[in-house]
Parts: structure tokens; C-alpha cells; sequence
């Protein structure tokens, strides 16, 4: 039996409906051009009594940027009027790139880095001893800028802990490289 | 010992590692010998700080249940001293030249890796979220160092024999890795850690294979050093924390 909401119910779910469009807003503080939602890491928007509660996953586990972006969800959501919120991390389940959306894998793209290939991460991992060797091709990754798969790795480490050193062989541009995670 | 004193001490033994060996990797920064070799040990390093935050703020948690108050992060990282530290040995020998650096990161990524699987079973749900997020780091860890075994290995001459030699130099504090004492045994047991013992032949396998494709030979010496579990450290560890925790000890109450 559908039971039409009451107008103080349409209120509740209308906030958190505000709530939400406050984090679409607000941007990754090392790429700008995706926001916290579109990076997968926002994973409930629910009222604590009458309070809004957060709940916030880490990409990785020492990432500098966690505390920036607790500070920004903070400032936004008092800014617009929800003062009172409460915002949780929690670790599980962990978190991983097939969460990044697919307009913000685009986004990356178009910002240079190339995005981390869709269901590339497998979710039950076992032990795989065979990767620890350099006969394991890996599928190529795409230049951002000139479309190319003729790419070469640099470095498995670059600007952020979330990204690796890529070069492009034909257009020789590195390039940024969001790891699969 | 009570059940919680052990998790405590089994935690402390998890963080530790994790902060030493982020500290050593934290002193290559800016002497990297290139600049992208530089950015990625900082970025293994910091992986693993968190990682250490991650277990030293639950034993922190778990101190709180048998102590009187348990420490927090930052008391546990700086204001204890060597004899109470739990890391293994191997983690806090001195960073010696790239390899020496590389071997050590391989032999105890690939352990590592091997653990947090298997924690990520465990009974006690808080270790086994922690053991889940940070494996997946350490699985691109163990990756990344096993290409430096292999690209020093099957190098030049010279870069051949500086890794074998690091291989064989670290070799001895490898075997504290396996080894259970009073406090694995029985937490083993209760399905809350592991059996560190079965960690050994798929340790044994993941670097022998490796280390055969990087032409390099798998030690062979069965005397092992021990001590880093029971707070008995090699003299390099006091030697590292007083450089790590002379500021939060001279300046007490310190911010950032």
C-alpha cells in the first residue's frame, strides 16, 4: 500500500536532496575538474536525529587531501545552512576507482589524465604472484591528449598517491595516469 | 595477558612497522636518485603512515579497554621509546644505498601483502577493514619493488652485485617475519590474527620466483635475528626516533 509522504517527510527528503547537491559542488582539492561525489568517496547523505550525517570514505590511506576535503564539506554545508551535520568515515567497504563516475571519467580526460579503465579492479583479490613479474602486459593506457595507446609507464608514483607517470610515445606529452585501485 | 592487552600489543607490532619503515623511506626525500624514484618512495611511505594511523588509532581504542586511557596517535608515534617499539627488524635497518633500500621494500611488501590477506578474514571486524583497504596498496607496493629486484638484478655488473649483496645482508631479519610468539599463537587461534608460519612457503615462492628472473640467488642461511616484537632492537632504531620524535618531545603539545 503506497502511503503518499507527509509534507514534514517531503521536507526531510527535499534537505537531503540539498544536502547532496552541496557535495556535487564541491571539488577534489588536487583535481579540481571532479567533485567528491563524482569521485565515489560520499557514501551515505542520511538524518542523525536532526541532523544531516555524512559518511565519507578515504581513497587511500595516508592521502594528504582527506582532511582538506573534511574541512570543505564542513565549510559548504554551513554555508548553506546545515550548520548542524555530522560527517563519518568509514573504511568498509573500501574504496575504488569503479566508483568514479563515468562523466567524471571524462572530465579527467579532457583535464589530462587519463581515467582508470572501468571494472578494472577485481573485487575479491587473491594471491597473484604472477604480477610481481614484468612478462604481465597490462592493458595500454590511453594518451589523454592524443588518443594514443602507445604509451610508456615513467614511474607507478606521480603527483598524488591516486596516480602514476605516463608518456606518450607519438605525441611524447607525460601525462597523469589514475591508477585502477 | 588479557585478550585485550594482546590485540593491543599485536596492533602496536602492525603500526610500527608501517611508521618505521615510513619514516626511512620519508629520509629519501629529496636525495631520490631521480626525481620520480623520489615522488614514489615519499608515496609508499605515505601509504603506509596511514596505514599506521589506521591501526595505532584502534589500539589506541583498545588501550582504553584495560588502561586507564588509551594514547592517541600522535602519543603513540612520538612518545614512546625504542624497547617499547614492536616493528620488525628488518624495517628499521638504515636505507644504505638504492638496493639495500629495494631489497628491504621487497622482502617486506610481499610479507606484507601475505599478512593483510589474510587479516582481511579476521574475526575482529575492525582489523579485518583496516587489513582490507590497506592490502590493496601494498599489493601495487609489491609489484613496484619486485620490478626494481628484477631491473637491478638483471642490470649492469655492478648493479647485480649491489643487490645481491643487499639481498644477502637483509636476509637475517627476515625471519622474525614467521616466527609466532605468546601473543600470535593464541590470537591465531582465535581467528583474530594469523598463522605467520603458513606465510612462509607462499613468502618463500613469490621472492624466489622473483628473484630467479632478476639472476639473482635466494639466500640460503638459516640463522635469523630476532628481537623486533619483544621492543630488543638493532641500534639504528633509537638512532631513527630520536630524529622522528625530537620535536614532539622538546616542544610538547606541538601543531602543525
Amino acid at each position: 500500500m503506497f502511503e503518499p509522504l507527509s509534507t514534514a517527510q517531503r521536507a526531510r527528503s527535499d534537505s537531503l536532496d540539498a544536502v547532496r547537491r552541496v557535495l556535487a559542488t564541491i571539488p577534489d582539492p588536487e583535481i579540481p575538474v571532479i567533485s567528491i561525489v563524482d569521485l565515489g568517496i560520499v557514501r551515505g547523505v542520511e538524518w542523525e536525529g536532526d541532523a544531516p550525517l555524512i559518511t565519507v570514505t578515504p581513497t587511500y590511506s595516508g592521502c594528504p587531501a582527506t582532511d582538506v576535503i573534511m574541512a570543505d564539506i564542513g565549510r559548504a554545508l554551513t554555508e548553506a545552512g546545515f550548520a548542524k551535520h555530522r560527517v563519518e568515515i568509514r573504511l568498509a567497504p573500501a574504496w575504488t576507482t569503479d566508483w568514479i563516475t563515468a562523466g567524471a571519467r571524462a572530465r579527467l580526460a579532457g583535464f589530462g589524465i587519463a581515467p582508470p579503465g572501468a571494472g578494472a579492479v577485481a573485487t575479491a583479490r587473491v594471491i597473484d604472484t604472477s604480477a610481481l613479474h614484468r612478462r604481465v602486459v597490462r592493458a595500454p593506457v590511453r594518451c589523454p591528449r592524443c588518443g594514443s595507446a602507445h604509451t610508456r609507464e615513467l614511474s607507478r608514483f606521480g603527483s598524488t598517491p591516486c596516480k602514476a607517470q605516463h608518456r606518450c610515445e607519438d605525441c611524447l606529452e607525460p601525462f597523469d595516469y589514475f591508477k585502477p585501485h | 595477558m588479557t585478550e585485550d592487552r594482546r590485540v593491543f600489543d599485536y596492533l602496536l607490532r602492525l603500526a610500527d612497522s608501517d611508521l618505521v619503515l615510513a619514516q626511512r623511506l620519508g629520509e629519501w626525500v629529496g636525495h631520490g636518485p631521480v626525481l620520480e624514484e623520489d615522488i614514489a618512495l615519499t608515496n609508499v611511505g605515505l601509504d603506509l603512515l596511514g596505514q599506521a594511523r589506521l591501526w595505532f588509532a584502534y589500539a589506541g581504542e583498545v588501550e582504553a579497554r584495560f588502561a586507564e586511557a588509551g594514547r592517541s596517535e600522535d602519543a603513540l608515534a612520538f612518545l614512546r621509546d625504542s624497547g617499547e617499539f614492536r616493528n620488525l627488524l628488518l624495517v628499521e635497518q638504515p636505507n644504505g644505498n638504492y638496493a639495500d633500500t629495494m631489497a628491504r621494500q621487497f622482502y617486506f611488501d610481499v610479507w606484507h601483502q601475505l599478512l593483510l590477506v589474510k587479516l582481511a578474514h579476521s574475526r575482529d571486524p575492525r582489523i579485518a577493514e583496516i587489513a582490507v583497504k590497506a592490502e590493496k596498496e601494498v599489493v601495487y607496493h609489491a609489484e613496484r619493488s619486485a620490478d626494481w629486484i628484477i631491473r637491478l638484478g638483471d642490470g649492469t655488473d655492478e648493479s647485480h652485485a649491489r643487490i645481491q649483496a643487499a639481498i644477502d645482508d637483509l636476509w637475517m631479519y627476515t625471519g622474525e617475519m614467521f616466527d609466532p610468539d605468546e601473543i600470535d599463537t593464541p590470537l591465531a587461534e582465535e581467528g583474530i590474527g594469523c598463522d605467520l608460519r603458513a606465510l612462509e612457503p607462499a613468502w618463500r615462492e613469490a621472492v624466489g620466483s622473483v628473484l630467479d628472473e632478476a639472476t639473482l640467488t635466494l639466500p640460503g642461511g638459516t640463522w635469523m635475528q630476532r628481537g623486533g616484537k619483544k621492543g630488543v632492537h638493532t641500534e639504528h632504531l633509537g638512532h631513527m626516533l630520536a630524529t622522528m620524535q625530537w620535536l614532539p618531545r622538546t616542544y610538547r603539545g606541538a601543531e602543525w
